[in-house]
Formats: C-alpha cells, structure tokens, sequence
C-alpha cells in the first residue's frame, strides 16, 4: 500500500546571522501492507511529522520515492490526495462551523456530488457518535467528540488509507481506549492505517507493524512481538531461598532453552529466554529433578521500551 | 470548470462565517461613516469649493478606495488563525483547486466590501452626492479590483510570515505611505511638485484619480481606463503570486 525508498528532507533554520540545514527525515525505507495498522513510533522531533507531512503531499521530499496505494507521490501527487486521508496532529476544525459543516464541505472538496455529501456527513455523524450535537460550533465540542470529527474529515471520502498523526495525544484515557476502537473499525472497514505515536503502549496494543524512528532514520521495523523478542526475548524470574539458589543456577546453567542466567538482587534467578511459555514447563521439570522447591515463578515481557532502548542507546521515556 | 466550482465551495463557507457574525458591517460602516460625518464638512471650506455636495464628490470616491485598500490589507489575519487552526492544511490534502483557496476568500472580501461601499454611497446621498448609476458601477469595479489585489497580497504575506506579530507592523508600513501618496483625503492637485511626482509611481493614486473621474461624471477622462487597467493588472498578479502561495508548503 505505501513502498517509500531513500526518502529524505531538510530545512534550512536560521539562528541569529547562522543558517544551518537540519536533516529531519535521512532516507527512509518503508513497505506497509494493505488493511494494517502501522504505527510509526518514535520521540518528539524524530522526523515522524515530516515523513507523513511528505507521503500525504503536504511538503515536497528533497530526494527518495514513494508509491502510495498505486500512484506515484512525486510525479502524480493529486492522485495521491484523491486516495488518501490525512488527519494532522493539531487540528483541523473551525471553532465556528459545525460538524456538518466541515463534513460536508470536505466531502464536496473531494468532488462529491451536494447530495452524496450530505449522505456521508449523516453517516460519519452517526457512526462516529456526533449526530447529537451535529449542529453546534465545533468550538462547544469536548477533545475527544472534536477528535473523532477530525477522523471523519479525513476519511469522508473513503481513501484507501488515512494517515493520523499523533491521534490520541492530549486525550484522556477514556477517549484514548475509544480512539483505538475507532482506529480498529477503520481497519475493519479495509482501510490501511498509519498512525504516528510517542505512546509505547498504544504501538503495542493497537498496530500490527511498527516501525521506530529517532534521528530521522528507521531503527527498526517488524510487529511489536518480532521486535520484542528479537532483542532479548522473555526474562523468567525463578524465586528461590537465598540457599538453594546456588544449586538452582548450577542444574539450569547450560540448559539450551537458557541463553543467559544471571542472580537477582532480591534473590532468586533471572533467566533469559526465547519464549518464556516453552521455557517453563522445562524449568519447572529441571528444578523438580534436582529436588529443588521453588516459591514462585514469573514471565516478564520485553517492552517496546526495551526495543527502542537497544536501538538507540537511550530510553523513549527520557527522551 | 473545476476552479470555478471550488471557489464557489470555498466563497460559499466563507461568506456564511461572515455573516453568521454580523458585527463586520457595523464595525466596517461605523468607521467611513464618522469620516463622512466629522471630516468632510472640513471640506468645503478647505477645498473652497461652493456646496457640500462638490465636496462629496471629491471626499466619497476617496473613502471608498481607501476602505477597499484597508479592508484588504488586513484579510490576512484571519487566514492566519485558520492556519493555527489547521484549516488550510485539511484543505491542501484534498485535490481541491490552489487557487480556488485563494479566490473563493478574496471574492468573499470584494462582496463584503462592495456591500460597505453600498451603504456609504447610500448614506452620502442623503448629503446631497449625485452620481450616474453607470458611472457609479465602473466606480464599484475599480473598488472590487483594488479589494481582490490588497486581500490577495495580504494572504500570499499572511501565508509566509505566519504569525500575527509580523503581519501587522508590515501592512501598517505598507499601508501608510500608500495612503498618504494616494490623494485620498486631500486631492494631490494641491501637493508641491515633487510629492505629485512621487505619487505618480503610486498606482493607488491613479486608481483614486480614476474613481473620482467616474464620480464626477467625466467618463471620457484618461484617468479612468488608466486607473482601471493599472490595478486590473496589479490584481492579476498579486492573484498570481498569493496562488503560488498557496500551492506551496504552509504549515
């Protein structure tokens, strides 16, 4: 749906009498499917605004390509905005007009027929819950009703796929977990999604491939459970008393399924595995033959944390 | 046929925002019509002319172009809350025309203006002003001209410096020595040689010059088609280049 290769930008800022040229996008190589969720994930100022800002044809990329749901971004950019939506992180809605409105009016901004407009406004309204207050000034809406007006405007003409930048950011949970199911009904219409997200948990729960971002590059792309486990797999934590640890870590050291073990601070052991659902059955068997009890045993995950924590040196949290 | 019908689109949102607050003709009239009341009775004295009415007819066409040049000039600052808004931006993503973004605005600002200029033409009847319907619609094009140039200009700046802060001192720079080169409250007949050469470069001048022609009734004078076609020409490309504007990345 979306092939970009060696996509790239630069804007020149001024400081004082000084310009310099700030590489926010280097050459990135992506390929999202059609009818998934891919979420582009990242910290503030990554380059992940802009590299959407130039597959939705807003700003015009200094080198690289990019087909988008078959057209050419550069040479066909107007036939790229007829198959897509786009719904910038800001906003987009006039405090003085009302939903129907701009639903309206963006429809027929896509060559839609009075009549057919009207249509879909009504039926935006309704399937994103806004009929109630269809009519008032958008300025009366709270962030979240505002929100998914913003969604319907961008898929008011039925694109093949709908760019989202930062669409939960700012919202409380409550519409944060509605955003999501909203953002999982527009995949299930056949709709591909991209949405951008500083939000480790809302890449994992909600998109089905992720790519990181930092520095204007891709550090890494795959699903959120491939990426996972590709830096470090499952960590078992085996509690055990403080005596028998050493007798512990001498029966499971060279275990295959092992591939480090190390003594926890708080006692007991911490082992690093490939997938901690098959690992342990096999330590609970490893344990029960050199006669060992345990207290308890605990599977830990891998975040997204950890993943960005590897590519880049640095944690998402802190950056 | 697809410029048209987004302009139309984009000229029918606007207008509607327009007159959902009506305050605009209040504020737009409130301020001529004080220059109509308080300044122009200083006229017939000043400009020893023999009735009030002649005095119009100098003071009236002068009015109108100079709220035609404001009225444009200060456009911009509503585009720039759209852009804050994010407005401009939703519509870039669509195939809509470029220059219909801009039109569909600019023509809403030339509606808005000529029902102002209607108002006061109509008030300054009251005082005894006389004008040929004909004349007085040759009159409204100029206006329409000077309105769609200045509100063009002041979306294609309003797009590139993107920030209240810097639009307004720039059109007030602009605007002042326009308005002073113009004629526009005293005839520059009266102006020492040199100040009527300088405002010879000043094509608002020849517009003021034209208008009060046509309001005087003195369709043949030069300074008609020459005020006419100078900002015709002027508007197509301040058209031109706010269009380019548009087009091109705004955030």
């Amino acid at each position: 749906m979306i092939e970009t290769r060696g996509l790239r930008k630069s804007f020149r800022s001024r400081a004082g009498r000084e310009t310099k040229t700030v590489e926010a996008v280097r050459g990135v190589d992506l390929s999202v499917a059609e009818g998934e969720i891919f979420g582009f994930l990242g910290p503030n100022g990554a380059g992940k605004t802009t590299t959407l800002r130039m597959l939705a044809t807003l700003i015009e990329p200094d080198g690289g390509e990019a087909t988008i749901a078959g057209a050419d971004l550069r040479k066909a950019p107007g036939e790229v905005r007829r198959r897509i939506g786009y719904v910038a992180q800001g906003g987009s809605t006039w405090d003085e007009s009302t939903a129907r409105e701009e639903l309206v009016l963006q429809a027929r901004l896509y060559d839609i027929g009075k009549a057919e407009a009207h249509r879909r406004a009504a039926r935006a309204l309704d399937a994103f819950q806004l009929s109630e207050f269809a009519d008032r000034k958008c300025k009366t809406y709270s962030g979240g009703q505002r929100r998914r007006v913003e969604i319907a405007l961008g898929i008011i003409h039925e694109p093949k796929i709908v760019f989202l930048d930062e669409p939960t950011t700012g919202l409380d949970p409550q519409s944060r977990a509605h955003m999501w199911d909203e953002i999982r009904r527009l995949r299930a219409d056949g709709m591909t999604v991209f949405i951008t997200t500083h939000y480790l948990d809302e890449a994992d729960a909600l998109c089905d491939r992720i790519a990181i971002m930092d520095h204007g590059e891709v550090v890494a792309e795959g699903t959120p459970a491939d990426l996972k486990r590709e830096i470090s797999g499952d960590v078992v934590q085996v509690g055990l008393d403080t005596a028998t640890t050493p007798q512990a870590a001498q029966a499971l050291d060279g275990e295959p399924y092992v591939k480090k073990l190390e003594t926890a601070e708080e006692g007991g052991l911490r082992l690093y595995v490939d997938e901690g659902a098959t690992a342990i059955p096999q330590i609970l068997r490893r344990l029960d033959q050199a006669g060992l009890a345990l207290s308890s045993i605990e599977l830990h995950r891998p975040s997204l944390d950890d993943v960005f924590l590897t590519k880049t040196g640095r944690s998402l949290r802190e950056s | 046929m697809k410029l048209v019908r987004d302009t139309w689109l984009i000229f029918q949102r606007q207008f509607q925002l327009l007159i959902r607050n009506p305050v605009w003709v209040f504020v737009g009239v409130f301020q001529p019509v004080m220059y109509l009341l308080l300044f122009a009775p200083l006229l017939k004295p000043a400009l020893r002319v023999s009735t009030q009415a002649e005095a119009y007819k100098v003071f009236v066409p002068g009015l109108l172009v100079l709220l035609a040049i404001f009225g444009g000039l200060f456009q911009g600052f509503g585009l720039i809350a759209e852009l804050r808004a994010g407005v401009i931006e939703r519509s870039r993503v669509t195939p809509v025309h470029r220059l219909a973004l801009l039109l569909g605005r600019s023509l809403r600002d030339v509606v808005s203006l000529i029902v102002q200029a209607v108002i006061i033409t109509l008030l300054a009847l009251l005082f005894d002003l006389r004008v040929f319907i004909g004349d007085l619609l040759l009159a409204y094009l100029m206006l329409a001209l000077i309105a769609l140039m200045t509100s063009a200009v002041s979306y294609g700046v309003a797009l590139k410096v993107k920030s209240e802060d810097a639009l307004a001192p720039l059109m007030n720079t602009v605007a002042q020595p326009v308005l002073l080169l113009s004629g526009i409250l005293l005839p520059l007949i009266y102006a020492p040689g040199w100040l009527q050469g300088v405002a010879e470069w000043n094509p608002f001048a020849w517009a003021v010059d034209g208008t009060r022609a046509l309001f005087a009734g003195d369709l043949g004078n030069d300074k008609v088609w020459q005020g006419l076609t100078i900002i015709a020409v002027l508007a197509a490309l301040g058209v031109f280049w706010a269009a380019r504007q548009f087009a091109r990345s705004v955030r």
